[in-house]
């Protein structure tokens, strides 16, 4: 199996209101193709570990690596370019761009990256959007869509730029027992079908433990892999 | 790479511009409504300037020399005997003649001059017109009149009568149009003009002149040199005044000072002879511009705070874009082109808006009365004010714009993410 990102060591401190240690030598491999849920009680550093994970929060000890490249110490701008180009993000709040059509809110994520043209991009994000089943809503304005489509958009966007990894902070948390059953299942076929990897931060006992890898936290350590 | 992020930024501040019309309108209306106002006063401001400053030219040699009256003089007890202890109770001025000696010859000498267009030697004199019972306090101006017409143009200042009658005529004269009307008099009628020594003569009106101000018009009559000497009992010889006219008018007080070492006499350019003109000009032009400042920094400040509140109201999709990737200065960027845009369409309708103002006050009628000839406002066109006033409002915006976009792209994505 070949492990698509590591971590070594890594330890966080705030220091606001007073020192607190809230990532305790994290040592982490997800492999290539894996769907990993992150679980673990409220306050345990779950979404800490993420930006970290994520490269938008550069403000630990220890070492990240994703891809193959080291991160560490890397620059604000490169790292955004890096996360342009490997990393997808699905938010617990779906977080479209409102004024922008379905289409558009997947289509920036690849303009911006610009590697292929634009007809490409649009054919390119259509395709997603079919394979998860809202191509019909490609033209509406994203806020006129129900929470469960909105999250499938905020999928096909992460997916837009074919990333090394997805990575989500509760993506299902907001959302009722169906479509967290549908993204489950999205999850599931982007892992198993594409070869998707996915790290999932998730409350959902049942969804942790359909996944591939769970991995359980406690106060800043990881206590179960 | 960096031209397609510039692209995408372009779009997606284009966006946010039309997906809130009412929000980015009232933001351009403060720009315009400011470089409006600018061109409307500048161009008001300059024309009044411009047209009073030729007027003022019209009226005003170049340089002008004259005999200085000197008003305080040593009594002969002080120059006989410096160091004694002298006193002169109520000693009178000399009577000192205004004569430039040597007039004609000094008109000569200055007209050698490469930067000199021409001169007019004259006599001048405080008179009395009398028409019927009407007495009016004036002067007389005793010129050769073609040598004035070069210098003041006075040939198309004529409402009747011609130049060249004067030239004929000994006992003709060419009087100022708001002269003629108050002594109630028309071109062929005869007037009596009494000299301070009460001399009287009698001339006759062979030309009326107007050149716009009331100073001259009001007062002012024009005599043959040779008519003024006569009834002033002088000579051929007797010159008052020298007015000089040079190529450039910009030379004046240069030439002026030149003059005044070389020949004695005081030589005053028009910048001196007409200083609280000058002065009253420098602060209209200060007025307009603080005006027009004060205007665009209140836009300014519009611009400032409808960018920080769309800022404010964005700090989700802003932290979003940056999960995805974006840069600081992408994000700065979508900022700053919206700024640049509502600068820049708000700058444009305020000239479209300042000609059209201007346009309506040069047609909107105005009296003068005795004071100035005029019948409307003068307005000046100036194609240089319309671009001072787009580059003034587009980087007035590009500042006001600058804080707030710099603010978004510091915007730390995680505080916003964690929040929610
Ligand atoms: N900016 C911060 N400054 C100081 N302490 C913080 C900050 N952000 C988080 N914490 C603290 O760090 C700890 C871990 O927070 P984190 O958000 O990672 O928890 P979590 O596991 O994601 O919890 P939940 O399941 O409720 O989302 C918590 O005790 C939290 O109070
Ligand atoms: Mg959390």
């Amino acid at each position: 199996m070949e492990p698509i990102l590591t971590t070594k060591g890594v330890n966080k401190f705030f220091y606001e209101p007073e020192k607190f240690q809230v990532l305790k030598s994290i040592d982490l491999t997800v492999n290539k193709g894996e769907f990993l849920s992150l679980v673990g009680k409220s306050g345990c550093g779950k979404s800490t570990l993420m930006y970290v994970l994520s490269t938008m929060d550069t403000d630990y000890e220890g070492e990240l690596q994703i891809a193959g490249q080291r991160l560490t110490g890397k620059s604000q701008n490169e790292l955004a370019a890096f996360r342009n180009a490997h990393i997808g993000f699905v938010f617990q709040f779906h977080y479209l761009l409102p004024e922008f059509s379905v289409l558009q809110n997947v289509m920036i994520p690849a303009l911006k990256l610009n590697r292929y043209s634009r007809k490409e991009i649009e054919e390119r994000a259509m395709t997603k959007l079919k394979m998860l089943g809202i191509d019909e809503h490609a033209r509406k304005a994203s806020s006129k869509l129900s929470g469960g489509q909105q999250q499938r958009v905020a999928i096909a966007r992460a997916l837009i730029n074919d990333p090394d990894i997805i990575m989500g902070d509760e993506p299902t948390g907001n959302l009722d027992s169906y479509n967290t059953q549908l993204v489950f299942d999205i999850f599931s076929e982007l892992t198993h079908t594409y070869k998707q990897t996915i790290i999932a931060v998730t409350h959902d006992d049942e969804f942790a433990n359909k996944s591939d890898h769970r991995v359980e936290m406690s106060d800043g350590r990881i206590v179960k892999s | 790479m960096n031209r397609q992020s510039l692209k995408l930024s372009m779009e997606i501040a284009r966006v946010h511009l039309v997906s809130k019309p009412k929000q980015t309108i009232v933001a351009m209306l403060g720009v315009t409504f400011g470089i409006g106002m600018f061109i409307a006063l500048v161009s008001l401001m300059t024309g009044l300037n411009n047209f009073t400053e030729e007027l003022t030219m019209t009226a005003s040699p170049d340089i002008h020399i004259y005999q200085e009256e000197t008003s305080s003089r040593k009594s002969i007890l002080e120059e006989i005997n410096p160091d004694g202890l002298n006193l002169v109770y109520h000693q009178k001025p000399k009577n000192e003649t205004t004569k430039i000696r040597n007039a004609r010859e000094i008109a000569r000498l200055i007209n050698l001059d490469a930067r000199v267009l021409g001169t007019s030697p004259l006599v001048s004199s405080q008179v009395f017109y009398n028409y019927g019972p009407v007495q009016l306090n004036g002067t007389i101006l005793g010129v050769d009149i073609l040598d004035e017409d070069k210098l003041f143009d006075l040939r198309s200042k004529m409402k009747a009568g011609r130049l060249e009658d004067l030239l004929s005529n000994h006992n003709g004269l060419i009087m100022g149009k708001g002269l003629a009307k108050k002594l109630n008099v028309a071109l062929g009628d005869r007037v009596v003009v009494t000299t301070p020594l009460g001399t009287t003569i009698t001339l006759k009106i062979l030309g009326i002149f107007q050149i716009g101000i009331g100073v001259v018009d009001n007062v002012r009559s024009y005599a043959n040199i040779s008519t003024v000497q006569t009834i002033l009992q002088k000579d051929q010889s007797y010159i008052t005044d020298i007015n000089v006219k040079l190529k450039d008018r910009n030379l004046a007080p240069l030439v002026a000072s030149e003059l005044q070492s070389k020949f004695i006499y005081k030589s005053e350019d028009w910048q001196a002879a007409n200083a609280t003109y000058l002065t009253g000009s420098m602060i209209r032009n200060i007025i307009t511009y603080a005006v027009s400042f004060t205007l665009l920094i209140v836009a300014g400040f519009g611009i400032y705070n409808i960018l920080n509140m769309t800022i404010y109201n964005k700090m989700k999709d802003i932290a979003i874009l940056k999960a995805m990737g974006f840069a600081g200065v992408d994000v700065k960027n979508i900022f700053m082109i919206q700024s640049l845009v509502i600068g820049f369409l708000g700058g444009i309708a305020g000239l479209v808006i300042g000609y059209g103002l201007s346009f309506l006050i040069s047609k909107a009628p105005f009296n003068g009365g005795d004071i100035i000839s005029l019948d409307h406002f003068p307005v000046n066109f100036d194609p240089m004010y319309y671009v001072v006033g787009i580059v003034f409002g587009v980087s007035t915006t590009a500042v006001a714009g600058y804080m707030p976009s710099r603010k978004a792209s510091k915007v730390d994505p995680i505080e916003i993410l964690r929040g929610q």
